[in-house]
């Protein structure tokens, strides 16, 4: 125990001497650790379990025709709801921003709400509503556009949340100086506004992104579940894993968390330059 | 991805390796609060883990059986969930004193892992606590004038059943089709034909029994390929549909089995529910009872074509035919689904 106990120790004495190298260490270790509890071991669990069958079965897992198709549904889907939430993600946080209207704030507190439902129940709702007995005169219960609609539900807050302070921090001046040199309201925000929320935009859509290929909960009721067709990849895995193969419910969903991964890891990028670029 | 570059810049080898010991040490603690857990048997404290179909049966039984002699300060913990899930979740370490589960595969899991012991079935019901019937249900006044497996292929009929690989509870669904070929007469090659026309017709392949059962009520589907229970509890609870018993179709056996661990009360338990007076609360909610006898033959007709999964050689048989994830005749039939559809 004496070199553990040592480490522990370190970082005190460390702090008394050069207190600005003391404080990150021991918040460096503590974030370590508890990113390795929460997050990475777990994930490794998942690779290391997509590969028990041997890369062949890894491969057959993920290549079956039926694997294929969720996957390609949920990527496809995800994109096109990603899609949707950039425009109305920055046009939300434009409004909650810029304009002032009565029941402002309680529209705000409003945007948050999709995570705080249990998504099961955002599926049941979504369901209730516009599907075969719902009050709304279209149907779209049990079809691809009815998985589109509870992915939207659920990753709605992603964009919004991420563009509303970026936009708050904006410095006027810079728009207010374009429109006095005579730029029209559409060239300043192409040219002034934009430009600063796209690393804000980017972070949201990765994330939201992200959150499309794994959700399970809003989608299982709605989706219909039809391989093929309104089949998901959460959902596909799912049927694996109730089928005690779990080797390729892992296989696929290390294939969704590689795809997640690169994208996220393109985003940081993107945000990081969009912030050397701002300064 | 900021936490990244925090751990990428300030990571030193001391730093990892009080990482490490925080780690070593939370698995410890995990480690004690495992072993202090899993002890459960012998109390006269029972651990229920069940299918969430007979929550409501097994809420009348436990007090019931509190009443009598053998169940006197006998308390209990219930654990409610999809049967596939509960029999994981005992392997996985949840304390478990009976285990009551949709289908005997899921307790095999648990004879495979010594959780359960591999004479389960010997008891005077082998195993069986209750019984029901694969049915279909139709509209209210059946408007589609659906008597039978056969109405269901037609063209233009919307059939829901759950998926056979996420709900255990739907492989009973598809071996009553295929088995009604079979009784029938017709060869293994035409029922299989049959399956597979039967999921062209399905609308919704829900993820299990209930969620079917809500997808229907909410507007979907000309009929439903559900339990006699399921639709009686349902027509309890008000939902407008009727129910149709086919000509031909299977007994559904849930089993019940106390685990290696558990105590006498364990089994005093399982006989309680077992014998009349526990089986008179399962039929108040729709299921057949085991005790012959019991079964009002009024309100619970048996068909003429009725057979049970020994028809097919028994479970081990028909889950490694028919279901198994990567190749079996249900695997190449919902494959089939996208050939047909593109």
């Amino acid at each position: 125990m004496s070199a553990p106990a040592d480490a522990l120790a370190l970082p005190r004495r460390a702090a008394r001497g050069r207190r600005r190298r003391g404080g990150p260490a021991v918040g460096g270790a503590l974030a370590t650790a508890y990113l390795s509890l929460v997050v990475l071991i777990p994930l490794a669990a998942v690779v290391a379990e997509s590969t028990t069958g041997g890369t062949a079965a890894f491969w057959h897992a993920i290549s079956g025709a039926q694997a294929f198709a969720a996957m390609r549904f949920t990527v496809i889907v995800s994109l096109l709801v990603v899609v949707v939430n950039i425009v109305t993600g920055t046009l939300i946080a434009w409004v909650l921003v810029r304009d002032e209207f009565p029941g402002k704030r309680i529209v705000n507190a409003l945007i948050d709400l999709p995570f705080a439902l249990p998504t099961i129940v955002a599926g049941l709702v979504l369901l209730a509503l516009y599907g075969p007995r719902g009050p709304a005169p279209f149907d779209i219960g049990f079809t691809r556009i009815a998985v589109g609609l509870a992915l939207a539900f659920v990753t709605l807050p992603f964009v919004v949340r991420s563009v509303q302070p970026v936009l708050m921090e904006l410095d006027r001046e810079m728009e207010e100086a374009a429109t006095s040199l005579g730029a029209r309201p559409r060239t300043v925000f192409a040219r002034i506004v934009l430009p600063n929320l796209v690393p804000a935009i980017a972070a949201g859509a990765g994330l939201a992104f992200a959150r499309a290929l794994g959700e399970f909960g809003s989608v299982v009721l709605i989706s219909g579940n039809i391989p093929f067709k309104t089949e998901v990849a959460s959902v596909f895995l799912f049927g694996q894993i109730e089928s005690d193969n779990r080797a390729a419910a892992a296989a696929v969903s290390v294939v969704l968390l590689v795809l997640s991964f690169v994208l996220l890891l393109f985003v940081s990028w993107l945000s990081t330059r969009g912030q050397r670029r701002a300064r | 991805m900021q936490f990244m570059y925090f751990i990428g810049m300030t990571t030193t080898p001391k730093q990892v390796l009080f990482a490490l010991t925080v780690l070593g040490l939370a698995v410890a603690l995990a480690g004690c609060g495992d072993s202090a857990t899993s002890g459960g048997g012998g109390s006269s404290k029972l651990s229920l883990v069940a299918y969430s179909t007979p929550k409501e049966a097994y809420e009348g039984i436990i007090p019931a059986f509190q009443k009598t002699p053998a169940g006197k300060g006998v308390t209990f913990s219930q654990s409610y969930g999809a049967s596939g899930d509960q029999a994981r979740a005992v392997i996985a370490g949840l304390p478990a004193d009976v285990a009551a589960l949709s289908l005997e595969p899921d307790i095999t899991k648990l004879v495979k892992e010594n959780l359960v012991a591999a004479d389960w079935n010997s008891t005077p019901t082998k195993g069986i606590v209750t019984r029901s019937l694969v049915v279909i249900g139709v509209r209210p006044g059946n408007p589609k004038h659906i008597k039978g497996w056969e109405d269901l292929v037609k063209p233009g009929v919307q059939v829901l059943t759950p998926n056979p690989f996420t709900s255990g509870g739907a492989r009973w669904n598809v071996m009553a089709a295929y088995g009604s070929q079979i009784v029938q007469g017709r060869t293994d090659a035409q029922a299989q034909d049959f399956l597979a026309k039967l999921f062209k017709n399905v609308v919704v392949q829900d993820k299990a029994a209930r969620d079917s059962l809500q997808t229907f009520t909410s507007g979907k589907g000309d009929a439903i390929i559900s339990y006699e229970n399921e639709a009686i509890t349902a027509q309890q609870k008000g939902e407008k549909l009727d129910y149709v018993i086919p000509d031909q179709t299977i007994l559904i056996e849930n089993p019940i089995a106390a685990t290696t661990k558990a105590g006498p009360k364990a089994k005093a338990f399982i006989d309680f529910a077992t014998s009349a007076a526990g089986q008179k609360i399962f039929a108040a909610k729709g299921y057949r009872s085991v005790i012959p006898a019991l079964v009002d033959k009024q309100k619970y007709p048996d068909p003429p074509g009725e057979f049970d999964i020994t028809k097919f050689g028994g479970w081990d048989a028909v889950m490694k035919k028919f279901f198994d994830p990567t190749k079996s005749v249900m695997q190449k039939i919902e494959a089939g689904l996208g050939v047909s559809t593109g």
